[in-house]
C-alpha cells in the first residue's frame, strides 16, 4: 500500500462499527421527521428538549474539528496553558450565558442572536450581523468538512473528494430531513461516541508513559520543560510557551473572546433556545461546562503524550506536525475494536461541529434574511421549505470554502482570526446594549460596524507585517480586545448625539425594563436547588477554579 | 430607525406568528434519544466485549499489555444498558401536561 505513515490497520470490523454509526445518525435524522409541524420545530425543536439534552449538544457543538484535532496540537505544542481555553477561556462565558444573559434571549422569545439586535436596535444592525454569521458559518463548516476530509485521507486512505462529499452529504441528510432535533439528537450521541472513541487513546497513552507522574516527568525532558506544566507561570512576561501576557489571557481570551464565542454565537444559543422552558434555557450552557471542564483528559493530555512518545512532533510539515497527535496515537496504541470506535468518535467530532455551522445558519438565512428582507407573511410551512434549500446551499457552499482552508497550517488559528473578527465586537455591542437602555439603534449599528473593522485592521496589519505579535494566538487576544474597546468608545460617543428608543419597546430586551418573568413556565420539579442555574453556576466555577490548582 | 415591526404591545409580529404556530408544534412525536443511545452503545459495547474476549498476544501487546477491548466494551455496554433502564424507569412526560404542571 501506499499512503502516508499515518495510515490505520483498520479491518471489516472497525469498518462495520464506523457503518453502524452512519445508519444511525441517518435514522436519528429520519425518525426526527415526524416530530416537524411548523417552522419552530425545524428552527427551535419546537423549544421542547430537556435541559441534559440541549446542554449535551451545546458542549457537542463545539466539539467539532477544533477541539479535538487543535487542542491536542496546542497540548502539544504549549502543554498546560492550552488548559486555558477550556477553564478561563471557556466557563466563566458559560455561566454568565446561563445566567444573566439567557433571560434577555429565551425571555424575549427571539428565534435567533441577530433578531435580538433588529428588537433591541434596528434593521441595520440586524442585517450586518445576520450575514457576517452566515458568512462565518459556512466558512466554518468548510474547515470542518476539510479537517475530516484530511483525517480520512490520512487514516483510511480515502480521496479527498470521497470524504468530503460522504461527510457532507450525511449531515446534508439529517439536517434537510430532521431539522435541529436531528441536529441536537446527533450531537447528543456524537459527545458520547467522541468520549468513548477517545478515552482509550488517553488511557493507553498513560499506561505508555508510567502514569500522570511519568507522563510529568517526561514532560520536563522534553523541548516544553517544566514551562509545559504551568499555566499561568511567566504570564508577567510573554517568555511562556503560549507567548502570551496575563493581560491578554485573562481580557483578551478569558473575557473578550471567550465571551464572544460563547454568548453571542448563535451555533451555540441556538441549543438554549430550543429548550423546554426558561429554567432549562438557562441551565443549558452550565450543564454544558461540567464535561468541558474534563473534556482536556481526551484532548491536552494525549497532546502530551504524543509530544513525549512521538519522535520529532512538531515538523513544519509532513506526518509529524502537531495536528496529528491524535491520530498518531491512535496509530500506535489502538487495536483493531476500540480503533473503530475512536476513528468513529473523530468522524463524530466533524459531523457534530459541521451540523452546528449548518443548522445555525439555516435558521438565521430564513428567520433573519429571508423572511425579514426578501419575502414576508408567507405561510409557516412556506419557510420550513426555505430552510431546507438553505441548509443544501449551505453545504454546497461548505464545500466549496472547504478548500479555503488548505492554506493554514494550523487550522485553529485560522478559526480564532475568523472569531476575534466576528464575535468580539458583536458581545461588546450585546453587552453594552443589555446593560445600558440609553444606547441608541444608530450607537449599535455603528459600535459594531467599526469594532468589527477594528478586528479586521488588527489582523490585516499583524498579516502584513506592520505590527508584531509573538504569534497568531496572541493577535487574536490583543484584535478582540481592541475590537471591544472601539466598540465602547463608539457607543459612548455616538449615543449623546441620537434618540434613544422608549423603555416600552425594550421591555424584556434590556436590563432594567421589566418584562422578563424567569418563573412563569416553571415545571414541578425545577424547583429543587441542584436544578437551579446559579447553584450549579457557582458549582462548577468553583470546580474551574481548584482544576487550576496544581497547573498553576 | 423605524419600528415598523413592533405592534403596540411591543411584540415584534414575526415572532409572535413563530410563537404562535408553536400551538400546533408536533414537537411531542419525538422520540426519546436515550433509547438510540443505549442501543447503539450496547451494540457497540457487544460487539468490542467480543473481540476483547478473542484478542490475540498482538492486539494485547500493541495497546501496552492492556485488555483495551475488553476494558472498554464491557464499560460501552455498561453505559448502553443503563441509558436504557433509565428510559425505561423514568419515561419522558410528554409536552401536554406542561399546562397542569406550572407550580
Amino acid at each position: 500500500m501506499d499512503g502516508g505513515g499515518l495510515r490505520l490497520n483498520m479491518n471489516v470490523l472497525d469498518y462495520g462499527i464506523l457503518a453502524l454509526y452512519f445508519v444511525t445518525v441517518l435514522g436519528v435524522g429520519f425518525a426526527a421527521r415526524r416530530a416537524i409541524r411548523t417552522s419552530v420545530d425545524f428552527f427551535l425543536s419546537g423549544r421542547s428538549l430537556p435541559a441534559w439534552v440541549t446542554g449535551l449538544a451545546f458542549v457537542s457543538a463545539n466539539l467539532g474539528a477544533l477541539e479535538i484535532i487543535g487542542m491536542a496540537a496546542n497540548g502539544a505544542q504549549y502543554g498546560a496553558m492550552t488548559l486555558h481555553y477550556y477553564w478561563i477561556g471557556a466557563v466563566p462565558a458559560m455561566v454568565f450565558l446561563g445566567i444573566v444573559m439567557m433571560p434577555f434571549y429565551y425571555g424575549s422569545k427571539v428565534r435567533s442572536v441577530p433578531e435580538y439586535l433588529r428588537l433591541r436596535f434596528n434593521r441595520p444592525t440586524h442585517l450586518l450581523n445576520a450575514l457576517s454569521f452566515a458568512v462565518a458559518q459556512v466558512l466554518i463548516a468548510g474547515v470542518n468538512l476539510y479537517a475530516l476530509a484530511l483525517i480520512m485521507q490520512a487514516l483510511l486512505g480515502w480521496p479527498l473528494w470521497v470524504a468530503i462529499v460522504v461527510g457532507a452529504l450525511i449531515v446534508l441528510a439529517y439536517i434537510t430531513v430532521g431539522g435541529l432535533s436531528g441536529a441536537i439528537y446527533n450531537e447528543v450521541l456524537q459527545f458520547f461516541v467522541i468520549v468513548a472513541g477517545l478515552l482509550p487513546i488517553t488511557i493507553l497513552g498513560l499506561v505508555k508513559v508510567g502514569g500522570v507522574a511519568g507522563l510529568m516527568d517526561a514532560v520536563r525532558d522534553s523541548k516544553l520543560g517544566e514551562a509545559g506544566l504551568h499555566t499561568w507561570q511567566d504570564t508577567g512576561t510573554t517568555a511562556n510557551p503560549l507567548g502570551a501576557h496575563w493581560i491578554g489571557i485573562v481580557f483578551g481570551l478569558g473575557f473578550v473572546l471567550s465571551f464572544g464565542y460563547w454568548t453571542t454565537n448563535f451555533a451555540e444559543v441556538q441549543r438554549a433556545l430550543s429548550a423546554k422552558n426558561m429554567s432549562a434555557a438557562r441551565r443549558t450552557p452550565i450543564i454544558a461546562a461540567y464535561p468541558k471542564l474534563l473534556i482536556p483528559v481526551v484532548t491536552v493530555i494525549p497532546g502530551l503524550v504524543a509530544l513525549v512518545t512521538v519522535q520529532g512532533l512538531g515538523a513544519e510539515s509532513g506526518d509529524l506536525v502537531y495536528n496529528n497527535a491524535i491520530p498518531l496515537l491512535m496509530r500506535d496504541l489502538l487495536p483493531n475494536g476500540v480503533l473503530g470506535v475512536a476513528v468513529t468518535g473523530l468522524v463524530a467530532s466533524f459531523m457534530a461541529g459541521m451540523a452546528a455551522n449548518v443548522s445555525g445558519f439555516n435558521t438565521v438565512f430564513t428567520y433573519d434574511i429571508w423572511q425579514s428582507y426578501i419575502r414576508r407573511d408567507r405561510p409557516d410551512e412556506y419557510y420550513i421549505r426555505i430552510g431546507r434549500w438553505a441548509t443544501v446551499a449551505g453545504v454546497l457552499i461548505g464545500i466549496g470554502t472547504a478548500f479555503i482552508a488548505a492554506g493554514f497550517s494550523n487550522i485553529m488559528n485560522y478559526i480564532q482570526a475568523l472569531f476575534s473578527l466576528f464575535n468580539a465586537p458583536l458581545f461588546a455591542t450585546f453587552i453594552i446594549g443589555m446593560f445600558w437602555k440609553r444606547m441608541t439603534a444608530a450607537a449599535g449599528f455603528l459600535s459594531l460596524l467599526l469594532g468589527t473593522l477594528a478586528a479586521l485592521a488588527t489582523y490585516l496589519l499583524y498579516k502584513g507585517g506592520v505590527v508584531h505579535f509573538n504569534s497568531d494566538l496572541e493577535e487574536s487576544f490583543w484584535g478582540a480586545g481592541i475590537a471591544f474597546v472601539t466598540v465602547a468608545v463608539v457607543a459612548a460617543i455616538v449615543t449623546p448625539f441620537t434618540r434613544p428608543r422608549r423603555d416600552e419597546e425594550l421591555r424584556g430586551l434590556v436590563y432594567g425594563t421589566g418584562g422578563i418573568d424567569l418563573k412563569g413556565d416553571v415545571l414541578t420539579g425545577d424547583a429543587v436547588w441542584w436544578r437551579s442555574p446559579v447553584v450549579l453556576g457557582v458549582i462548577v466555577l468553583t470546580l474551574s477554579l481548584l482544576l487550576y490548582v496544581p497547573f498553576f | 430607525m423605524a419600528m415598523d415591526n413592533l405592534d403596540p404591545h411591543g411584540h415584534d409580529h414575526m415572532v409572535a406568528a413563530t410563537e404562535e404556530a408553536r400551538r400546533r408544534s408536533a414537537a411531542a412525536r419525538l422520540f426519546d434519544i436515550r433509547r438510540v443511545i443505549g442501543g447503539l452503545f450496547t451494540a457497540y459495547g457487544a460487539i468490542v466485549t467480543l473481540v476483547g474476549i478473542f484478542d490475540g498476544a498482538a492486539a494485547v501487546e500493541k495497546a501496552e499489555g492492556v485488555r483495551i477491548n475488553l476494558w472498554a466494551g464491557l464499560g460501552m455496554l455498561v453505559f448502553g444498558v443503563l441509558m436504557l433502564l433509565w428510559q425505561w424507569r423514568n419515561p419522558a412526560e410528554p409536552p401536554e401536561s406542561q399546562e397542569h404542571e406550572r407550580s
